[in-house]
């Protein structure tokens, strides 16, 4: 598991190598071209997907969206959300 | 500047993420059975994703309401990878089983989650009939024109012209459109979505559980490694972008009575060519469905 926090927006961006495969559908349909292979091998010999430019990021959810495997999630933070209300 | 925005930049992970961290559809998920037995890229497991954030976002019916069953063949395993209660069915009886939960338990609302092959090559006859009855259920049927599981032979689906392990010069018989087969067998709700639209398909699938009838969605999704690989399609990434091009959104009134304009084209080299998706029926009125008239024949005897 690798956590990225936003700079600015402070919400998390996490990627799970033990269920990705590699298929590059999230890099592929990222609209801001943040995301990209790393050099990492997981246990299963797959190439995994890293986020490599977090502070690019949107927040559209394309890249959970396109996850056929479930490795790829974004959290809000919610303790920023109750602070805020 | 397009150099500069390819550097790696490392600065913004954290090691000590303050809170637990998990995807939002964890709990629905067995941890155990992930990672997927599904090629990378499969459009089932897509699929999956979108019918769980129908339950937790679009659905207005409980989820210990839920039962999911599925078929044989690569969809099958659907069951077993949601955390809810389910049943992994025989070939082509996914129907049958499903029509007995909604009979034996008309609170409880089963969700027939299958492939082209199961639901319209062997249990085809089944199928029909539980849209003639109108029994309560939603079938999510995800087609990807061909027999993945037991190695690519062509399926009542596959475009004329593909070249299939048992078609090896291309197919000469015509494909079903299984939207058309749905509607005209009595379907009260009938949407065709590709795995390319997941919000799309995610609010069909959420207005299918909360739809009281027989409603019917069919998601195009890709099979790369059988149907891509021996068509010069590409990989999941080309067969997308190609279901991005196809798609054709229609509306019930676009269609009318000429279910022929739901047609999938395709052509021998670039693909299909044209999908029209997007809501082909949604009968308003909601007829009554069939647990309803068992319990009502009952009280009329009595």
């Amino acid at each position: 598991m690798e956590t990225h926090q936003h700079p600015e927006d402070k919400y998390y961006f996490i990627t799970d190598e033990e269920r990705c495969k590699g298929c590059g559908l999230c890099i592929e349909f990222c609209p801001k071209d943040c995301l990209g292979f790393s050099d990492e091998i997981n246990e299963k010999g797959w190439r995994v997907a890293k986020m490599h430019r977090m502070k690019d990021c949107i927040k559209c959810y394309m890249c959970e969206r396109m996850c056929p495997d479930f490795a790829i999630f974004v959290n809000e933070d919610e303790s920023a959300e109750k602070a805020e209300t | 500047m397009a150099e500069k925005s390819k550097e790696i930049d490392k600065s913004s992970i954290i090691k000590r993420p303050p809170m637990d961290l998990k995807h939002p559809q964890e709990t629905l998920l067995r941890k155990k059975a992930i990672p997927t037995i599904y090629c990378p890229g499969c459009g089932i497991g897509t699929t999956i994703h979108a019918f769980l954030e129908a339950l937790t976002k679009y659905s207005k019916i409980p989820q210990d309401q839920i039962f999911v069953v599925s078929g044989i063949g690569c969809t099958g395993r659907a069951s077993g990878y949601i955390n809810l209660d389910g049943f992994h069915a025989i070939h082509g009886r996914a129907i049958p089983f499903a029509s007995g939960v909604d009979i034996a338990k008309p609170s409880l609302k089963p969700i027939v989650i299958s492939g082209d092959g199961d639901l319209f090559s062997i249990g085809l006859g089944h199928l029909a009939h539980a849209a003639r009855r109108n029994t309560d259920m939603t079938v999510i049927c995800i087609n990807n024109a061909i027999y993945g599981l037991t190695g690519g032979q062509d399926a009542p689906t596959t475009p004329v012209g593909a070249k299939t392990r048992s078609t090896p010069y291309g197919k000469i018989s015509f494909p079903f459109n299984l939207s058309h087969i749905t509607i005209a067998n009595g379907a009260t709700f009938c949407a065709r979505y590709t795995v390319y639209e997941f919000v799309q398909l995610s609010k069909a699938i959420g207005r299918a559980i909360n739809h009281q009838g027989f409603s019917f969605i069919e998601v195009i999704s890709n099979c790369h490694v059988n149907f891509g690989r021996r068509n010069d399609l590409g990989d999941s990434i080309a067969m997308r972008q190609m279901f991005k091009k196809a798609r054709v959104r229609m509306k019930e009134e676009d269609i009318g009575f000429d279910l022929h304009k739901t047609d999938i084209e395709y052509e021998i080299g670039k693909g299909f060519t044209k999908i029209p998706t997007g809501v082909f029926l949604n009968e308003k009125d909601e007829p009554e469905e069939f647990s309803e008239r068992i319990t009502h024949a009952y009280e009329f005897k009595k």
